[in-house]
């Protein structure tokens, strides 16, 4: 399990990291960010190749800032910056809770968000939320920068909408409004384990009952998606569990479940069904907790 | 591709000048060339945690490395825990609570509970075993290389 | 002074291995290293089971720092690996396997050619440009499915074996009741967290072949391997280093061992093989996967009539280094500590297309406890009798002690269970464990809606088969002891154990006491640490060697102290009058001095403080043990929490306590491996579909409950001086049972579970069926 051989190049500026990536991209350059998910994948020689560009050294992508209504990560950020709060109001701890449950400790060390957002793993916590709370990302190379929505950005599973050259150089969350409500809920089978389904959910109440409800789910079909109709059954519904199980069963009856051979499609949307009440539930709760 | 890349591992206070392909892990790196055999590897894929050593403060996965994008780093092994011939509490703590059988996944144990001490002396018990479970032992069942690192952490609260 | 003498033996002292083990100074396979070695990566098939149409190794060869390529017919001068147990099963040994496959190639991962390289990743890449050409033939995934041709003349059904006594017929035609099971054990094994790693070294000054990195059994393989290559054993050494873990798995000659030998010969320089992750998961012995059809006869008091279990054993695709003997362990131990008067058993021992499979800690007795466990949970509620209740009427009493269980088949030994008050040992785990409380507190809960209930598993264990084992023991002039052995250490805190047991008979300081062990050219002899024999065959060497040391010294000592000799003692090293611990004393050193060869004196005897001692038998200790577990299971999800865990287990004599406990706790945290997490799971075309740590899923601490752990030491064995019996299965063995009756309790249906390991999948599938069933 030794990777095959490539060309490593450390550019210090976005300008020279993109001019090398389109460079080399043609002949399977790619960019190294925390090494979490390539590295494992070339020791398995499952992906070969033939140059990386390391972006650990590049200035200024290590940068985690609020900017107006828009929380901005950058390349170079980690899994753990998130470990603390990282903004006010409830974002900052629902980004702690979705973090923790990213493999280990360790591995949060150096995996990055973007990173993860690269990788478009179906089962990636921060592509569920990238999608559930609707991010932009900013691709850039020598053909200039654009912006991709999150809707946009995922294509399939480990497929996004980057170009080979490009490089994700950051992505920017929405700011909620703050009386927004989070939940959040995952199932995998040993600490540290990829999900075999989560959720996301997170609602604003207003005259009592829920409004701007958002339900995305991921881990279960090939990219995290947010179900329409169980954001419906939420709509105008006062929150409680009637609300909650109605919308739990909409996501579960909505998704088209990925099979493999120890997880069986219903097996997926029974815990669809689980997961999506207990995220409501949490969020219900912090409901609560704030005192409305 | 095959070009070697000229670099300075700095391990527990000592450099190692070393020359290495781009691919060659860190922790390849640490066991081969530096002869660091401390350090060990169960999985090569990220999972098990054996191999985990300190990089400019931060328990990582050496095998998730490549030695590369070491040069000048600061690398901490469980070689340099020892200070002289006295023994580092949380190592003193795994021998007297049974923490553990063949040793294999001792080093990295030890690396990922010293860093994490180190960071956050009062970390709370919850925070502490989730950090724990990041990596495998298959002899002990866990519960001395918890007893263990409690006590340790008992201990370098105090001094 | 009396107190003093057990100093040393049942004390929880630290261990000795520690030290080097915490400070990374240890020396694992990967750690040792040769000058000019080469190093050997294996080209592996990708087919479950194809005929090899071609192998094509030019552009390989021609790679950088590749030395040399081989395949099948590079070695045609070598066979396949040979069985070391089981060494009667003439009628097996065409399913054995090739040190590179031949023709055929029979599961994902069978070795077809090794590359030689400079380096490990050259190797690697190298590895990878070898193009095998694959005819795919029809793959056999399963036991269950009809037997097919293994090669020309044999089936792959390899044996029909049986076990029996009795007049089974009669017991069921007899009985009250019949109670008939389909029950199924997953594919699990050992994985150490070390994976394998082999490093042959050929010394040409002395002509003398070395293996490195060898564990388990040396000198077994030692023997193995001087006929397969052909050497004196003399010329042949094997070399254990420390190991990270072995299980039952490592350590048993597998092909990769013979090519690194091989190749160190014929390339003329050491060759080094650290096998990945991937391949261990491939490669590297499974066991576990059994699918039983068992039925139990039982009286209207609950009574045990007879047992009738016929089942399949999934060997894999070849039969290695044990032969037939784990589907025999099963066979010999279903019945288990219970009265069974009339018993048989029918194994088809079967290949398949999947890696092939040996011994995993309690080997064939986690099988066997989880099939008669589950038909004893079953007996319960069908005749209204408490779980607890069945057990203790058909437990072997403690009065019937030594029990004989002889079977029909001239060929299969007897089993003479020891000693053992089973009865006594559940008596005292129920009631530590609160167990009566228990039940009503969980029959609350359940009335509360939760799904929570407890299961109970006992067994037997076996262990310290001999024949023989010896021990060196010498002191030197400055009192330190060197004992010698040819014992083994898997990580279990052998050299501990060996130190205290002779610090034990001989007076002295366990700290003073190295054990050296895993060296055939230290000692021509050896049991190694298979099947928990090396506490009790080594220890009881130990024993018998450090007392003939003990009586030298004191001998010696009686003529330098002018003292009559059973007026003597020793302490801490140090001989003195029994009467008068303060007066004159001698140390060991000094005797040692004294009898030093140059200090020798006509008539003396043979010089030095050293003796060497023996132990012989032809029995087999049988410890026993209780496992009592309670569940929760999520009813959104099907994941099953451990609440508590016992292990109740009688060791006949306790070494260390505190290593006791460790190997049991340890041991069961495996077993929920295998009851709830670990499984080698195959596609329909035999591609194994767990070849990582992210698929095959070890328990980390957050799946490993607190294990409470009673210890007694009721029944020592009669068969060996100290009483012991062994430790390292007892933690596992039971698992599988408490955890499927926890189970069944819980969801209200105490014999649905059927099958393990119970992925989360297959308990909500169960709750399906008992909803389905209630409603
Ligand atoms: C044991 C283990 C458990 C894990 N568990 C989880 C888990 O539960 N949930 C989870 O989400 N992840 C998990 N991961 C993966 C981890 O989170 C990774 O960190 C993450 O998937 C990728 O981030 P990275 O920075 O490490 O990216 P890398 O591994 O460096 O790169 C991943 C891919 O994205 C590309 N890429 C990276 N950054 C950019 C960029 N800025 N622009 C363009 N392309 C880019 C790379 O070229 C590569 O193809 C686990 C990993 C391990 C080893
Ligand atoms: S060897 Fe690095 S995590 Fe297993
Ligand atoms: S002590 Fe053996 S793996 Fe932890």
């Amino acid at each position: 399990m030794k990777p095959a051989a490539f060309s490593y190049h450390a550019p210090e500026t976005i300008a020279e990291a993109v001019a090398i990536l389109a460079e080399v991209a043609p002949e399977d350059g790619r960019v190294l960010a925390g090494g979490q998910s390539l590295v494992p994948t070339m020791a398995f020689r499952l992906a070969r190749p033939a140059h990386l560009v390391d972006i650990n050294g590049v200035e200024g992508l290590d940068r985690l800032v609020l900017d107006g209504d828009e929380l901005s990560i950058g390349a170079c950020v980690r899994h753990a910056a998130f470990h603390r709060p990282v903004v006010e109001g409830c974002l900052g701890p629902l980004l702690s809770s979705v973090a923790r449950h990213i493999g280990h400790y360790p591995i949060r060390q150096r995996g990055t968000f973007c990173g993860s957002l690269a990788q478009a793993d179906p089962a990636s916590e921060w592509c569920l939320a990238a999608v559930t709370l609707g991010a932009t990302m900013t691709a850039m190379s020598v053909r200039g920068s654009r912006q991709i929505r999150a809707r946009d950005f995922f294509e399939g599973i480990m497929t996004t909408a980057l170009a080979d050259d490009e490089l994700l150089t950051e992505a920017r969350l929405a700011i909620p409004p703050s009386d927004t409500r989070f939940g959040f809920a995952e199932f995998n089978r040993v600490a540290g384990g990829f999900a075999i389904a989560m959720v996301l959910a997170a609602f604003r109440l207003e005259d009592g009952v829920i409004t701007e409800p958002r339900l995305g789910v991921g881990g279960v079909e090939e990219r995290p998606r947010r179900i329409a109709e169980a954001e419906a059954a939420l709509e105008g519904r006062a929150p409680g569990a009637e609300a909650f199980r109605a919308a739990a069963d909409a996501a579960a009856g909505a998704v088209d479940p990925m099979e493999d051979i120890n997880t069986s499609a219903g097996y997926r949307r029974d815990l669809v069904a689980t997961l999506a009440f207990r995220a409501l539930e949490q969020a219900g709760r912090a409901l609560e907790q704030a005192g409305a | 591709m095959n070009a070697k890349h000229d670099i300075t591992l700095a391990i527990n206070g000592e450099a190692y000048a070393i020359s290495v392909e781009a691919r060659r892990t860190l922790a390849d790196a640490i066991r081969e060339e530096c002869g660091q055999t401390g350090t060990h590897l169960g999985c090569e894929h990220g999972v098990c945690g054996t191999c985990t050593v300190i990089v400019d403060g931060a328990p990582v996965r050496s095998c998730l490395m490549f030695a590369v994008q070491c040069d000048g780093a600061s690398i901490r092994t469980v070689e340099g825990l020892a200070d002289g011939g006295e023994p580092h509490p949380l190592q003193r703590a795994f021998m007297e609570h049974h923490a553990l059988q063949c040793g294999f996944c001792t080093p990295g144990f030890l690396m990922l509970a010293v860093a994490v001490l180190e960071r956050d002396p009062d970390i709370g018990d919850e925070d502490l075993l989730d950090i724990l479970s990041s990596n495998l032992c298959r002899c002990t069942g866990y519960a001395n290389i918890v007893k263990a690192v409690r006590a340790a952490a008992a201990e370098m609260r105090q001094c | 002074m009396a107190a003093d003498k057990t100093a040393y033996l049942g004390r929880s002292v630290q261990r000795l291995e520690d030290p080097p083990l915490v400070t990374g100074q240890a020396r694992f396979a990967a750690d040792i290293n040769f000058p000019n070695q080469l190093h050997m990566r294996m080209v592996r098939s990708s087919y479950a089971h194809g005929e090899i149409v071609s192998i094509d190794t030019s552009e390989a060869q021609a790679m950088p720092g590749v030395v040399a390529i081989w395949t099948a017919i590079d070695i045609a001068d070598i066979g396949p690996v040979d069985f070391r147990a089981d060494r009667a099963a003439e009628a097996l040994k065409p399913y054995r396997q090739p040190v590179l496959a031949k023709g055929r190639v029979r599961y994902v991962g069978d070795p077809v050619a090794a590359v030689f390289a400079e380096d490990p990743y050259l190797a690697e890449d190298a590895a990878e440009a070898v193009v095998i050409e694959i005819e795919e033939l029809p793959v056999i995934v399963s036991a269950d499915d009809p037997p097919g041709e293994f090669a020309a003349g044999h089936g792959t059904e390899a044996a029909v074996m049986h076990h029996g006594y009795g007049d089974i017929d009669a017991a069921f035609a007899n009985a009250d009741t019949v109670i008939e099971l389909d029950l199924r054990t997953g594919r699990h094994s050992g994985v150490p967290m070390e994976t394998r790693g082999a490093i042959g070294r050929y010394d040409a000054a002395n002509d003398i072949l070395e293996l490195h990195g060898a564990a388990k059994v040396p000198h077994r393989n030692q023997e193995t391997l001087v006929k397969m290559l052909g050497r004196d054993a003399s010329r042949m050494h094997l070399h254990e280093c420390h190991v990270g873990g072995g299980f039952g798995i490592r350590g048993e000659l597998y092909p990769e061992d013979i090519l690194v030998l091989l190749a160190a010969m014929r390339l003329g320089r050491p060759v080094k093989w650290i096998e990945d992750r991937q391949e261990h998961l491939m490669c590297a012995n499974q066991g576990r996967e059994q699918h039983h059809l068992a039925r139990v006869a039982v009286d209207a008091e609950g009574r045990i009539l007879g047992i009738d279990d016929e089942f399949f054993h999934d060997q894999g695709a070849y039969i290695r280094t044990h032969g037939s003997n784990v589907a025999n362990r099963t066979m010999c131990t279903i019945t288990g500590p219970y009265r069974v008067p009339a018993f048989r058993a029918v194994c088809h021992f079967r290949l398949t297309n999947k890696t092939p499979c040996a011994t995993y800690r309690a080997p064939g007795r986690y099988e066997s406890t989880f099939v008669r466990e589950r038909l004893i949970d079953a007996i319960a509620p069908e005749l209204g009798i408490d779980p607890i209740e069945v057990r203790k009427r058909n437990l072997i009493a403690a009065a019937e002690m030594p029990y004989t269980i002889a079977f029909d088949e001239p060929h299969v030994s007897d089993m003479v269970l020891d000693s053992g008050d089973y009865a006594g040992l559940l008596d005292k785990a129920v009631a530590a464990f609160g167990w009566q409380a228990l039940k009503v507190e969980l029959a609350r809960r359940r009335a509360d809606g939760e799904l929570v209930g407890a299961g109970i598993g006992m067994f037997i264990e076996e262990g310290g088969r001999g024949p023989t084992d010896g021990a060196r023991i010498a002191v030197d002039i400055n009192g330190e002891v060197e004992v010698i052995t040819g014992g083994a250490s898997l990580g279990q805190g052998f050299e501990t154990a060996m130190a205290q047991i002779c610090a034990e008979a001989l007076g002295v300081d366990y700290r003073r006491v190295r054990v050296i062990h895993g060296h055939t050219d230290l000692i021509p002899y050896g049991i190694g640490a298979h099947a928990t024999r090396a506490t009790v065959m080594t220890g009881s060497a130990v024993d018998v060697a450090a007392k003939m040391v003990r009586e030298i010294a004191i001998d010696a000592a009686a003529e330098m102290l002018q003292t009559p000799a059973d007026g003597l003692d020793i302490n801490d090293g140090t001989v003195a009058r029994r009467n008068d611990p303060a007066g004159p004393a001698v140390t060991l050193g000094e005797i040692a001095r004294r009898l030093a060869p140059d200090a020798a004196k006509p008539g003396q005897g043979d010089p030095g403080l050293a003796a060497e001692g023996f132990f012989t038998t032809t029995d087999t200790v049988f410890p026993y043990g209780v496992h009592l577990a309670v569940v929760r299971i999520d009813r959104g999800t099907g994941a099953v929490a451990v609440e508590r865990f016992m292990v109740a287990y009688d060791v006949g004599r306790a070494v260390n306590p505190m290593m006791i406990e460790g190997q049991l706790v340890g041991g069961c945290i495996q077993g929920l491996g295998g009851a709830l997490y670990e499984e080698f799971v195959y596609d329909e075309e035999g591609q194994p579909m767990a070849v990582t740590l992210a698929d095959y899923l070890v328990p980390t601490l957050r799946e490993a409950p607190d294990i409470e752990v009673l210890i007694t030491e009721d029944a020592p064995s009669p068969l060996n001086p100290l009483g012991l019996k062994s430790a390292g299965e007892g933690g596992i063995n039971g698992v599988g049972a408490a955890i499927a009756g926890a189970i069944g309790e819980a969801i209200g249906d105490p014999g649905a579970v059927r099958r393990l390991p119970l992925t989360p999948a297959r308990v909500m599938d169960l709750l399906r069926r008992a909803d389905a069933g209630s409603s």
